[in-house]
């Protein structure tokens, strides 16, 4: 148990002639034709040591880990595991060296059992049955040990998110990993289920585990990791102990400057309803309603914020709203215009009325990624006369047109013929929130606007939110990120299975209260629910 | 009754006949198409091992040598259908269309310049051919009511490939869902990216599902030529790859079910032979056109309405790339 006093000593260092690292990279790089995304990348990680690696989009960490697990080979340099150089070239040989990886999009059959997915790929002969019996008790041994409990037999596909990466973590284990990477791993959870997360990681950490999580929450870097480091264009330019560092500066560190995140603007008062929506209800094509019964106002002036665990109605709700989805109940009212079954919504007449929609899925829904980024500035708006000369499109307005979006909303590169597809996700984000928002909509209904987009990018957008709302403008905003809804909401409306199941003030907000009424376990909404599944 | 029943178990006996090269095919495409890679060269393949089969036959005499022969063609296809899809990521359906086209032209002009019989092979003595096979007892228990006309005309008296297809499905089965192989097959074509990570070649895994299926193909061709028939006539397979594709999706990508559907099709096909000029009471003489349509029009009948939600393995069609 050595590494218990490593792990709590943290700082203790010298006291005895330490283990070499237990993943070692000595001056990685690797290139992707012009793009060099690993620089010269030297890092250590200690063995029994929770370690993460920060960075933004692009900053070289899954290029880091995609090598360490096989995916690439460096063009140069060596990964050393326990002090010894090997050369990994497929992730076969990571298993062998007992490395584990977590993705952040779960590598899991979907139709397949627990255990047939713990079981691919470490099957012990070419029949199946006996290896499954092993596992099935290998397995019972791992749940016991980490409290990583899994219905062994359930299809991966049902479970829910948090337990299908619990099946990605046993797969790991069963291999015999001694170090565990976990990419972005707390992305689809909600706060609950990441607290489980960390608990489990301790445990893996007290059983001498080595972990890399690598993450863009600052706030769990703070909690759960001994060391971290930072990485920027495709090199690591800090190393720190956790203790030693904050999570303005790990930000900094990350941007190359100056942060300000979570300001919050004046506390004001919202203006007249904008929208009003009553009874709503969607049925999706089996028939099951995926927002069921719905009724809340966004005032003009405020942000009102939609919190839950994806998947939960949001969805379907923001696209209802947008003339997208079709509505099957009630109704709502918006820019002095009612809409119910008999009277649908069609997206055009939205935009028309001066309602504006940044659509969750930027890729399927918000550009078209052929386009040219003058072209997708235009979608949504391209029957605009001013656009047009007679039949044709007049594209040097439109060039100009589109460079003046790209100004104001600060995209880069400032090319108007640049295909969309080669816009990073935060500059196609601004690029859609700036077709969306230059017409001074009335009403804006945005979702995710920060998915997957930079730390710096983040700062920018909800600048630009809390600013259009300043000037009147009445947003409705879908997210599953709690720290952007606690830092823009003025009221937060908490969705579960199709209904709102809660609703905060967003100046008085607390985390743990947000989680429960996200996972429907807070007090109040919990009976009715289980009343109505009982009938 | 006696004729009734007499003429019923001519019936299944018909069918299975019809049935074996589609069984041979549906289960190949299954292996291929259970591994993430659509198989509609599966036509082609039935057709170019029918011709090797028929080649090798006629010239040799050797049953024997014509099976290898018809099996060797159906893995070369199916190893250059493997190499564009797999290797090089092409169109699995553009790869499979060529193999196709390139088959049908290639036996017409080779068989032409071989044997110069308008694109048949020369028709073969029953040495060069598998003949049916009467199972022992098959005289003795024929007396017996019922089950003794039932085992002597129904299960005995075909030739050995149709009793290796019948036993193709079980082992399809076995081999699916109960060994290694066949949980990284089923995998493979669900999430290719699982199987990755899990440190198994994607690739190798393909290719060996395609080319153990162009091995099936192989023995379906062969029969089609020198055991249901005596010689390879032009075009023969007739589009039987096609239907076993469709008898394999209706029968929703596993075996036992693939071959009920293989059996439906043989069936219609063994119906509408002795439907033909027959007078169905009311609405009389069906024409020949119409009866031989059917099984084509109930394939589109089936496959479009009844077939409901086909969970197709999820990866298919879709060259596998690693993730950035």
């Amino acid at each position: 148990m050595t590494e218990g006093e490593t792990v709590t000593g943290g700082g203790v260092a010298g006291a005895a002639p330490s283990p070499p690292p237990a993943i070692e990279f000595r001056d990685i790089s690797k290139a992707f034709g012009q793009v060099q995304a690993n620089r010269a990348v030297s890092l250590g990680v200690p063995k029994g040591e929770i370690h993460g690696i920060v960075g933004e989009n692009g900053a070289g960490k899954s290029t880091l880990m995609s090598i360490l697990y096989g995916v690439y080979e460096a063009d140069s340099g060596e990964v050393l595991v326990n002090g010894k150089p090997v050369r990994i070239r497929s992730s076969r040989d990571a298993i062998d060296c007992g490395i584990g990886m977590v993705h952040q999009h779960f590598m899991l059959v979907d139709n397949f059992t627990v255990l047939e997915n713990v079981v691919l790929g470490a099957e012990e002969g070419a029949l199946i049955e006996s290896s499954i019996e092993k596992a099935r008790a290998e397995l019972a041994r791992l749940e016991e040990e980490y409290d990583l409990r899994v219905d062994q037999d359930a299809v991966a596909g049902d479970l829910p998110v948090g337990q299908q990466q619990r099946v990605e973590i046993l797969k790991a284990l069963f291999r015999g990993a001694e170090v565990l990477v976990l990419d972005e791993p707390t992305g689809v959870l909600t706060p609950q289920e990441a607290k489980q997360l960390f608990r489990i990681l301790d445990a893996l950490k007290e059983h001498g585990t080595t972990i890399i999580l690598i993450t863009h929450k600052l706030r769990e870097i703070m909690a759960v990791t001994n060391s971290v480091s930072v990485m920027r264009g495709g090199e690591i330019v800090a190393v720190r102990r956790t203790q030693d560092t904050s999570e303005e500066e790990l930000a900094e560190l990350m941007v190359g400057r100056k942060v300000r995140t979570g300001e919050r603007g004046e506390a004001r008062e919202a203006g007249d309803v904008a929208l009003k929506v009553g009874g709503l209800t969607v049925r999706d094509a089996q028939d099951v309603a995926r927002v069921d019964n719905v009724s809340f106002e966004v005032k003009a002036g405020e942000i009102v914020c939609i919190a839950g665990v994806s998947g939960n109605g949001q969805s379907e709700l923001l696209q209802a709203l947008a003339g997208i989805m079709p509505l099957n109940n009630g109704e709502f009212e918006a820019m002095g215009r009612s809409f119910s079954p008999d009277h649908p919504a069609n997206p055009k007449l939205m935009r028309e009325l001066g309602i504006a929609h940044v659509p969750e899925d930027r890729i399927r829904m918000g550009l078209i990624t052929d386009f040219v980024a003058s072209e997708s500035a235009i979608l949504g708006y391209q029957r605009d006369p001013s656009f047009l000369n007679h039949m044709l499109y007049r594209m040097d307005y439109l060039f100009g047109h589109c460079r003046k979006l790209m100004e104001n909303f600060d995209v880069r590169p400032r090319d108007p013929s640049l295909r969309s597809a080669n816009f990073s996700g935060g500059n196609q984000q601004k690029l859609i929130l700036a077709r969306e928002l230059e017409r001074r909509p009335d009403i804006l209904l945005v979702g995710q606007p920060t998915r997957g987009v930079d730390i710096g990018a983040i700062e920018f957008i909800h600048r630009q939110l809390r600013e259009y709302r300043d000037a009147g403008c009445a947003i409705l905003l879908v997210s599953v990120e709690l720290d952007e809804v606690m830092s823009l909401a003025d009221r937060i409306l908490v969705m579960f299975e199709g209904r709102i199941v809660g609703e905060v003030d967003g100046r008085t907000a607390d985390e743990r209260t947000l989680g429960l009424m996200m996972a429907n376990a807070h007090e109040g909404a919990t009976d009715r629910v289980t009343e109505e599944a009982r009938l | 009754m006696g004729d009734a029943f007499l003429a019923v178990l001519q019936v299944g006996d018909a069918t299975l006949r019809v049935a074996t090269p589609l069984i041979f095919c549906a289960m190949a495409g299954l292996l291929s198409e259970r591994s993430g890679v659509i198989d509609i060269s599966l036509e082609g393949k039935l057709l170019a091992s029918a011709f090797a089969a028929g080649c090798i036959a006629a010239i040799t005499g050797s049953a024997w040598l014509a099976l290898m022969a018809g099996i060797a063609v159906s893995v070369s296809l199916a190893a250059i259908h493997a190499f564009a899809c797999v290797t090089h990521r092409g169109n699995q359906v553009v790869s499979a269309v060529a193999i196709n086209f390139m088959v049908s032209g290639l036996t017409v002009v080779l068989g032409n310049a071989w044997f110069r019989q308008g694109g048949q092979t020369p028709s073969l003595d029953a040495t060069a051919r598998f003949m049916p096979i009467t199972l022992p007892l098959a005289d003795t228990i024929r007396p017996v009511p019922v089950l003794g006309p039932i085992y002597a005309e129904l299960i005995s008296g075909h030739n050995l490939l149709v009793y290796v297809a019948l036993a193709a499905v079980p082992l399809t089965w076995w081999v699916v869902n109960r060994t290694r192989f066949g949980l990284r097959l089923r995998a493979v074509g669900e999430n290719p990216h699982a199987v990755d990570t899990a440190g198994i070649s994607v690739t190798l895994l393909r290719y060996r599902a395609i080319l153990i299926g162009g091995a099936l193909v192989g023995i379906g061709g062969t029969y089609l030529a020198i055991a249901q028939n005596a010689a390879f006539g032009r075009e023969m397979s007739a589009g039987q790859g096609y239907i076993a594709l469709a008898a394999m999706i209706f029968g929703k990508w596993r075996p036992w079910q693939a071959m009920g559907a293989c059996l439906m099709f043989g069936f219609l096909d063994a119906v509408t032979i002795r439907l033909q000029g027959y007078d169905i009471p009311g609405i009389g003489e069906i024409p020949v056109q119409f009866i031989q349509a059917l099984p084509y029009v109930l394939t589109v009948v089936l496959l479009a309405g009844f077939i409901g939600t086909a969970m197709a393995p999820k990866a298919i069609g879709v060259p596998y790339v690693k993730e950035r």
